[in-house]
């Protein structure tokens, strides 16, 4: 559907041209078919109201209506708007502190416990000293989950099975990575739901308790139009610092990308791309803005 | 005289309101065609009408449940016996959770209830079933993590014929439908079954996250491609999300919608209900 949407802007910019005038009203059924292709990807309703607004301006300001190939100018036009949205100034992660703490957090199923075993993973090249942490207290399994992928990695897990309060197996957490002189702590915590007031709390809670230098927000990009109610309630409650998208070696556009930067702009810092603990990748916002247009 | 055209401004709201709820741009296109229709067609003359129509018309896309009304989808009186289940989807969605939720149903109904851990590849996930199992006061036949799963498929059949079990339920792992190996595999975990009992398995359910976008109508595509899709459940919609790609999915593919997952805990599984869905698309 949106594998040519060059051709189409072409054909329909095309067909302007017969028209002879450059107005925002013959611009307009060619603007239509970008923000459908943006809502097919996932894009957010009002995000892609809002881009599409944007693109409108820059094309009547470039002349794409004289252009010799006006659908690739377009075209052209959008990956760069898309590409500057999603991106800005590169920002790395911080892990200042001893130790530097990183706390995870998103939806159910949205790859948390995954992503936090690769980061060990990836950290641990590095030559850093991690504790993995298991505040996920209620999910069936999911400390033993995490314990699997320490070993995987051979990588330390901190947990409590017995403890029903993740703020203070957190709290513990940070002693016992102080006495074995880890470097990074990464407490991996339960699926949530911006609605769920209690959960939400928690989270919080444990933010407070042992003040993260970094927070990351972790996103499946097969997300919908939900996306942004959700990033925006983590933003309010956690002030996250970056977000996580994972499960991009499928095939979702994954519009909540650009959503989400859109409502909360706060980086993409990382993706997900597999299973497996290598399969983490550094984010390009060129290449998302590719894939989100479906070239 | 009664309008016959909807005005554009109405047309837009309920744009918006559907592309919100992820029904996505082709099947809310084909809903406003068939609004536009009816509209022409009977003569609308108020609003109050117009959302009447508009919820039909949308419920309308929802295949029917072929098993003819019934009240209760958890009933399973008229069921061959064994039944096997078995639950298929892409990672995350919450296939264990719902096999844990369904045994709770069914076992709570009196019937015989054996699962079969078949997903051996995602770390703990024998054990998350297990303690499902546990939970709910199942039996669950595992072969461990690393095992072949058509193996433990064939075996929990075996097992459960031999425990006299009423419904067998196969949880398989997460699979994203791009990934060929392992979408043939569903295959043969069908086959080796099959060898066993051959009008096994007489459900598959996918199941869809309720927040998911226009993906899973791919999703659904590709794994029809691989096995006949029974019924979906589509979960997780005890929060925001609408889970509105499924109209369009089941529209496409008529597969009914069974059921719809509403939290974590083994009750916060409910029969899904066409007209309570539409209502809370529209819901303000
Ligand atoms: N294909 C693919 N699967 C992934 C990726 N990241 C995670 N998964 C899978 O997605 C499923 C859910 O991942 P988890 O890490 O358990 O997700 P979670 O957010 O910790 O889940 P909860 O703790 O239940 O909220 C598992 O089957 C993972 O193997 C990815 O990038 N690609
Ligand atoms: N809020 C909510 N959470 C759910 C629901 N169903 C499942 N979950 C949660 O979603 C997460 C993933 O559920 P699982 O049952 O492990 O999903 P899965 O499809 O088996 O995952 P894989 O086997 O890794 O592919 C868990 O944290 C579940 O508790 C639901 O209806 N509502
Ligand atoms: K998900
Ligand atoms: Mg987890
Ligand atoms: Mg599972």
């Amino acid at each position: 559907m949106f594998e040519n949407l060059s051709d189409k802007l072409n054909k329909a910019v095309k067909t302007l041209k017969g028209q002879g005038r450059i107005s925002d009203i013959n611009i307009a059924s060619t603007i239509k078919e970008v923000r459908r292709a943006l809502m097919d990807a996932d894009v957010n309703y009002k995000v892609a109201k809002d881009v599409t607004d944007r693109v409108r301006e820059k094309a009547i300001d470039r002349k794409v209506m004289i252009a010799v190939e006006p659908g690739q100018l377009f075209v052209k036009i959008i990956q760069e708007e898309l590409t500057e949205l999603m991106g800005g100034q590169a920002q790395s992660i911080n892990l200042k502190g001893s130790p530097a703490i990183v706390l995870i957090a998103g939806l159910q199923g949205s790859g948390k416990t995954t992503f936090s075993g690769k980061f060990a993973n990836y950290l641990k090249k590095q030559g850093r000293q991690i504790l993995l942490v298991a505040c996920d207290i209620y999910r069936p399994a999911a400390i033993t989950q995490l314990q699997v992928l320490g070993e995987q990695i051979g990588v330390d897990v901190y947990a409590e099975p017995e403890n029903k309060d993740a703020v203070s197996i957190a709290q513990n957490a940070i002693a016992h990575a102080k006495s074995k002189g880890k470097n990074i702590v990464i407490i991996d915590t339960a699926g949530r739901l911006a609605v769920d007031e209690v959960m939400m709390k928690e989270v919080e809670n444990i933010k407070k308790a042992v003040t993260p230098s970094e927070i990351l927000f972790v996103v499946d990009s097969m997300t919908g139009q939900d996306a942004v109610n959700t990033a925006k309630t983590f933003n309010e409650r956690l002030d996250f610092d970056g977000v996580v998208l994972t499960k991009l070696d499928g095939d979702a556009r994954g519009g909540a990308a650009l959503s989400i930067k859109n409502v909360v702009n706060k980086p993409i810092k990382f993706i997900s791309t597999g299973e497996k603990m290598e399969a983490l990748d550094v984010f390009y916002p060129d290449r998302m803005a590719s894939r989100i247009l479906g070239m | 005289i009664g309008k016959s055209k909807v005005d554009d401004e109405i047309l837009d709201e309920l744009e918006e309101i559907l592309i919100s709820s992820d029904v996505g741009v082709e099947t809310t296109v084909k809903i406003i065609r068939r609004i536009e229709a009816r509209v022409e067609r009977d003569k609308y003359t108020n609003v109050d009408e117009l959302d009447r129509i508009l919820r039909e018309e949308t419920a309308a896309l929802l295949a029917e449940n072929n098993s003819q009304d019934v009240k209760d989808s958890f009933e399973t009186d008229n069921l061959p016996k064994p039944y096997v289940l078995m639950v298929v989807g892409v990672n995350g969605v919450g296939k264990t959770t719902t096999i844990g939720k369904l045994a709770h149903q069914f076992q709570k109904r009196g019937k015989k209830v054996v699962l079969g851990a078949a997903d051996t590849f995602r770390a703990a996930a024998v054990d998350q079933l297990k303690l499902w199992g546990q939970r709910v006061g199942v039996p669950v036949i595992e072969h461990g993590m690393n095992t072949d799963p058509s193996s433990v498929a064939f075996d929990a059949v075996k097992k459960g014929m031999e425990m006299n079990a009423d419904i067998i339920i196969i949880d398989t792992a997460g699979r994203l439908h791009t990934k060929v190996n392992l979408m043939n595999e569903l295959g043969k975990i069908k086959r080796v079954v099959q060898k066993f009992l051959p009008d096994a398995p007489h459900e598959v359910m996918m199941v869809l996250d309720g927040s998911t976008g226009q993906n899973a109508v791919i999703q659904a595509r590709e794994f029809t491609k691989v096995t006949e899709i029974d019924s979906l459940t589509i979960t997780k919609l005890d929060g925001t999300a609408k889970g509105g790609v499924v109209i369009g999915i089941s529209d496409e593919f008529k597969i009914p919608v069974k059921y719809i997952g509403v939290g974590e805990q083994m009750d916060d599984l409910q029969v899904f209900n066409k007209m309570e869905f539409v209502d809370s698309l529209f819901k303000k």
